[in-house]
Parts: C-alpha cells; sequence; structure tokens
C-alpha cells in the first residue's frame, strides 16, 4: 500500500458498508469499475508532494481529520433556504444536493428547451443504465490512476448529468448547488457530473459548491465534459467552502472541432481546495478559455492546476488567473500547455497575476510549455505584487478612505479575469461575491457594474 | 489659507526640503519653478499626505489647521486637491463611480448627506460642459487609453467637481504639446476663484503663459530661493537656473 493515512484506511475498510447504499448498486459494470477504484486507490494512498503535480499542495486535513461517509441523516440537513448564485431563481432550472444528498424539494425543473436533459446522476442510473457505461469514466490520459479520480470512482454518490441534443440551444443558465456542512461530524461526499453537448450545442452551467454553517467535510468531485463539433459551453464555478472544508475537483474536457469550451472557477473560501482542469483540444479550430479568480485570508490553501493539449491545427487557447491573498494563505497555480506535433498554427496565452495583501500570504506558480510543432505562438507570464502605493494615494488624495480605496483596487485587479466570463448576468454575480468577500466598506457593486 | 513654515523633509534619511516658508492668502496663485531634484514635486506630495515622507521639522498649516499627521483623504476633505504629474490608470472603475465614490467620501466626512444618483449627475453635466469635456471620458475606466491631455483635463474636471480650497498642480504641463496645454490652462483659469488658493509646480516658463501666477517662487537644493512677480518666470527662461546652482556653491 502506498501512502496509507487513518484516512485511506477508513474509505477502503468503510466500502464494503458503504457500497450497497450508493447510487446504482444493482449495476454489475458499476459494481465492477468501483470496485476497481477502490483498489486502486488503495495501492496509491493520497497524493503526496513527492509527486510533481503536488509539490505545493499537501492534503493535511485528509491527515488530521477522520471523515465519516455521509449517512442520510446528514442529507437531510435542515436548510431554510437555498444559496442560489444567480438572483431570483424563479423558474430557473436548479438543482440541489445536500452534504452530497439530492434535495428534490428544492429541485426546479423550469421551462428547459426539448433535447436539454438535467438530472440527477442517481435518476441517469435508475433509467438510462446504458447510456451512464457508455459515459462515465471516458476521462483520458492516466486520469483514471489518479488516486483521488479512482477514489470518486469508487465512492460516487451524488451529482449530475447535463446532455444537450445536437443544435439545441439553451440560453439560461442552469445551476446546480453543492451544500455541504451542518453535521456534527465530518462528513465525505463524492460527485460525479456528467456534461455532454452534440453537435452546434450551447449551454452555460453554473456550479455553485456552498459551506454553510460550521463543519469540516470533504468534498471529493469529478467532472467529465464532451464538447461535441461546432458545439460552446460556459462552464462557471464558484467554490465558497466552509474554513474547515477541504475540496477537491477533478475535471477533464475533451473538445471536439470547431467547439469552445469556456470555464471560469471562483475559490473564495475552503481550509484547503484543488482545481485541477484538463482539456484536450482534439478537433481543429477547437478552443478553450480557461480563467479563475482566487481570494483567500486567514490560513486557506488554493491551489489552481491546469492542462491544455493541443491535438489539432488552429487549436487556441487562452488562460487568465487572478489571485489576492491576505493573511499567512497560500496559493498554487499550475499551468502547462502541451502542443503536440500534429497542433499547427496552435495560439496560446498564459497569464497569471497575484496580489499579496499581507506579507505573511504566499504563492506558488509553476508555467510549463511543452511545444512540439514548430509554427505555434504560445505566451505565458506571471506577476506577484503588492497594492500600488501611488494608485492607493492617488485614490485617497481625492477623499476616499484607505479601506475603501484598497478595496477598489482590489476589484480593479480582478477585473480584468472577470471580464472574462462571457455571460452578463454570471459575471455580475460573480463580481457581487467578489465585493462581499472584501472586507466592510465595500465600493457600491452597481457602480462598480456600470463598466 | 496655506502657511508653510520651516519645513524639513526627508526621504529614506535624505533631506529634500531644507527649512520651505510659503505663505499663500485666499484667491492667489502661486507658481513655484526649479530645476529637476529641486524638491518640488515632495513639496507638492507632502502638502497632500502621501506616507513615505519624514517631516523632520516645521508645520503645515492649513486655515489656521496643522496637517502634519493628517490622512490624505481628511486633507481632502478639508479641501486640499492634488493634481497628479502622472494621473494613476485605474482599470475597471469608471471616472463617474471614482468621483461619486470621492464626492460622497468628502460629504460623509463633513457630516453632510451623500449625494444621489440624481444630483450627482446633474453636477457633473454642469462641470463637464464648463470645461468642454465629453461625457464620454466619464464612462470610460479612469484614465485608461487616455492621451497626455485627457489625463491632465480629467485632473482639471476632478478639481472642478470636488471644489477644493487649495488645488496644487503637480508638473500639469508636462508631457502636452501646446494645444493640449492651452487647453488644459483654459480649464484652470475657469477654476480660479476668490476663495479658492492655487500652487502650480513647474519646471518650464511656458505654462505661465497661460496662466498668470501672482507669485513666482524659485526652489533649489530644498530652499525657496527667490520670490517674485510674473515676470521672475521669464527671467528663468531667459537665464535658466545656473545661478542657484552658484548659489550654494
Amino acid at each position: 500500500m502506498g501512502n496509507s493515512t487513518s484516512n485511506t484506511l477508513a474509505f477502503v475498510d468503510d466500502f464494503d458498508a458503504t457500497r450497497p447504499g450508493l447510487p446504482g448498486a444493482d449495476l454489475s459494470w458499476l459494481k465492477d469499475i468501483r470496485e476497481a477504484g477502490i483498489e486502486r486507490f488503495s495501492d496509491l494512498g493520497l497524493p503526496t508532494p513527492k509527486l510533481e503535480d503536488w509539490k505545493y499542495t499537501r492534503l493535511r486535513p485528509l491527515e488530521d481529520t477522520v471523515y465519516q461517509p455521509i449517512t442520510e441523516e446528514d442529507g437531510m440537513a435542515v436548510i431554510d433556504h437555498v444559496p442560489s448564485l444567480l438572483p431570483d431563481p424563479g423558474g430557473r432550472p436548479r438543482l440541489v444536493f445536500v452534504n452530497g444528498r439530492m434535495r428534490p424539494s428544492f429541485w426546479i425543473v423550469g421551462d428547459l428547451p426539448d433535447g436539454v436533459h438535467l438530472e440527477y446522476l442517481r435518476d441517469v442510473l435508475m433509467h438510462t443504465p446504458e447510456w451512464a457505461e457508455a459515459h462515465i469514466g471516458r476521462l483520458h490520459g492516466d486520469a483514471e490512476g489518479q488516486s483521488l479520480v479512482a477514489l470518486n470512482t469508487a465512492m460516487m454518490d451524488s451529482g449530475f448529468v447535463l446532455r444537450v441534443d445536437a443544435g439545441v440551444k439553451v440560453e439560461q443558465p442552469l445551476e446546480v448547488v453543492f451544500i455541504g456542512g451542518l453535521t456534527d461530524h465530518p462528513v465525505a461526499y463524492f460527485p460525479r457530473n456528467l456534461i455532454v453537448l452534440g453537435e452546434g450545442a450551447e449551454a452555460t452551467v453554473v456550479k455553485h459548491y456552498v459551506g454553510m454553517g460550521v463543519g469540516a467535510y470533504f468534498a471529493n468531485t469529478v467532472t467529465e465534459i464532451d464538447i461535441g463539433e461546432g458545439a460552446r459551453l460556459n462552464h462557471y464555478k464558484v467554490q465558497a467552502e466552509t474554513l474547515d472544508a477541504t475540496h477537491l475537483s477533478t475535471t477533464h474536457v475533451h473538445v471536439a472541432k470547431d467547439a469552445t469550451y469556456e470555464y471560469f472557477n471562483l475559490s473564495i473560501g475552503g481550509r484547503l481546495s484543488r482545481n485541477e482542469v484538463s482539456v484536450r483540444l482534439e478537433g481543429e479550430g477547437a478552443h478553450a478559455g480557461l480563467n479563475g479568480a482566487y481570494l483567500m485570508r486567514g490560513s486557506e490553501h488554493c491551489d489552481n492546476t491546469t492542462m491544455i493539449e493541443h491535438l489539432a491545427p488552429h487549436t487556441t487557447c487562452r488562460e487568465i488567473f487572478k489571485g489576492v491573498l491576505d493573511d499567512q494563505s497560500r496559493a498554487v497555480f499550475q499551468g502547462r500547455i502541451i502542443v503536440r506535433k500534429e497542433a499547427q498554427g496552435t495560439d496560446g496565452h498564459q497569464l497569471c497575476k497575484t496580489l499579496l495583501l499581507s506579507t505573511g500570504a504566499e504563492i506558488d506558480v509553476k508555467p510549463e510549455l511543452e511545444i512540439y510543432a514548430d509554427d505555434v505562438k504560445c505566451s505565458h507570464g506571471a506577476t506577484t505584487g503588492q497594492i500600488d502605493e501611488t494608485a492607493l494615494f492617488y485614490l485617497r488624495s481625492r477623499g476616499i478612505p484607505e479601506a475603501l480605496a484598497r478595496n477598489l483596487l482590489v476589484q480593479s485587479f480582478l477585473g480584468e479575469a472577470l471580464d472574462e466570463i462571457s455571460n452578463e448576468e454570471v459575471r455580475l454575480a460573480f463580481t457581487d461575491k467578489v465585493l462581499h468577500w472584501l472586507p466592510a466598506a465595500c465600493f457600491l457593486s452597481e457602480e462598480w457594474r456600470d463598466v | 489659507m496655506l502657511e508653510i513654515k520651516n519645513l524639513h523633509v526627508s526621504v529614506d534619511g535624505a533631506e529634500i526640503l531644507k527649512g520651505i516658508d510659503l505663505s499663500i492668502d485666499p484667491g492667489e496663485m502661486h507658481a513655484i519653478m526649479g530645476p529637476n531634484g529641486s524638491g518640488k514635486s515632495t513639496l507638492s506630495h507632502v502638502i497632500a499626505g502621501r506616507d513615505g515622507y519624514e517631516i523632520t521639522g516645521g508645520r503645515i498649516i492649513f486655515q489656521g489647521e496643522d496637517l502634519t499627521g493628517m490622512e490624505p483623504e481628511e486633507r481632502a476633505a478639508k479641501g486640499i486637491f492634488l493634481a497628479f504629474q502622472y494621473p494613476v490608470e485605474i482599470p475597471g472603475v469608471a471616472n463617474t463611480t471614482f468621483l461619486k465614490e470621492a464626492v460622497n467620501a468628502i460629504h460623509r466626512f463633513k457630516g453632510e448627506d451623500e449625494l444621489d444618483a440624481m444630483q450627482f449627475v446633474k453636477i457633473m453635466r454642469a462641470k463637464t460642459k464648463e470645461l468642454g469635456i465629453s461625457d464620454d471620458m466619464l464612462k470610460r475606466a479612469v484614465n485608461v487609453g487616455f492621451s497626455g491631455g485627457e489625463k491632465k483635463r480629467n485632473e482639471i474636471l476632478q478639481m472642478a467637481v470636488l471644489n477644493p480650497t487649495l488645488a496644487i498642480l503637480d508638473e500639469t504641463d508636462s508631457g502636452l504639446d501646446i494645444d493640449a496645454l492651452k487647453i488644459v490652462a483654459e480649464g484652470v483659469n475657469k477654476l480660479r476663484a476668490p476663495d479658492r488658493s492655487m500652487l502650480i509646480i513647474t519646471h518650464y516658463q511656458r505654462l505661465l503663459d497661460y496662466i498668470v501666477p501672482d507669485k513666482v517662487h524659485v526652489l533649489a537644493h530644498g530652499r525657496i530661493q527667490r520670490t517674485g512677480g510674473k515676470e521672475l518666470a521669464l527671467e528663468l527662461e531667459e537665464n535658466g537656473y545656473a545661478e542657484f546652482d552658484e548659489a550654494v556653491a
């Protein structure tokens, strides 16, 4: 056994007891991949800083806290409102999970066009298991070998499935809310999400991972995305977990010819978080925009790891990540761009900028370009700095109090990343989240939106 | 209005201002001229309250109050305005938003009601019209993508909206061609008022062709070396600052 900790053992030991309660217990193919997953996980153990990709992120919360698999009771924790990210959910389609248990009473089916199917994974396993079998675990490369993915495969207990048929476009953002916390003991939950867009389809998905109340929990999520020819997916995520939570997310995306994948991740809460996104640009003209902002304080740790692989000619990517770190917080950005020999005419740009608000905060940035083609435009840049004292003086000399001036400069700094969110409604909602993260004396958001 | 008495200022232990005395009455316009490195910008920043300067002696009295130790925002609320030599770009924040926050912060400081959107728009319309500035400039992010002339006009607009008692213009002419210089000077002249004093900091005389000061001071080596009327500027144009080098040597 690789790197066993009490937790590794707890997950593995509990597996036999947990399995009958997991979705699709009667499906033999699922039983097989779950078993393979738990075996793989017990072999590998949790990732450690000895692995190159985990050099800067140590999973300490998984070493010092013992998490229990969730029970039906944990999932039924009383909540008085659903923290929807988008204003006025009204009839907007929405799925809600609490501690990894679906809560149909908060489900809004909404008015979806024909050909758009937003469902719970559990329901898909029940009603169209053959579709699920064909789409779960299609991760590329050696992803199945990653221990966290293997653990998710073994334990997947929740998650959603979005299917959009060829040529169908759905404009309104579809929201999925994952609520964690509200338990009196540490729990772990394992969402598995699948998004499949047919040729020429378009959709916008907003995932809101949010902690309520207090409590330690561990969310280990895996999302598999397949974007068909000429299709477009806007995939937005807010990770606003509790201060005791650990959030580990792995996303794998396949982008076909002339298709677009737009991703934005806003990390604003969690003791330890890692959002790992891996994109394959498989067809000519495929594009990926991977962007994000991370705002951390206290002793929070946030890791964004991205990998974009150009496999076809004239594929393009653009990455902008911006971070604001206060107190003793720590962030990691690892961005790898691989351009295969056949991907001539690739255009790739990556930028990571971090603003340190305190001398105790720390960022580790690791950009990596691996280029095997010769006709390629690729660039990357990284900067780390403090609040510009001249800009601060400029604002204060106009009468703006120091605290407000600092907030304003942080907002100004993050604007370049937030601007990458092409859906306006989502951009405004994310901007509000940023404003609420800032210390009191907030700038008026409606005003700031004018720009 | 403004009285500076025997002001000594150091930066990182090096003394930059070595005993400045300066007195400006209400409605007066003074010009401070001097060679590079004479301490002109230091003086303007110290009056506005920028961090990083150590006042080792003397006082700055503004309307009977000692400014030393006061935060920059407090000085702004009390009526001091500094037009920057290099106005700062603030991406993602609209000019109007910035100005509204500034105006309302000053109102709050004075214990006055904040302006609502309508009142603010009304003031902005009046000021832009008065100065011949397009609305477009208001919607754009603060100074982002502005030409040198636009940046300086934006400073003048901010001055008009914040309505200060003492306006300090730090090298306002730098980086401007003659047309832009004229437009900016025109704006400054429009804002002259009996209850508003101005302090113009400049290296060159040419700005003073368009803005006529009541008094001209020559600052060199951290001290005011000479004070005179507007004709002193012309004399400097002719002879340069060489004589003040010798004065010290």
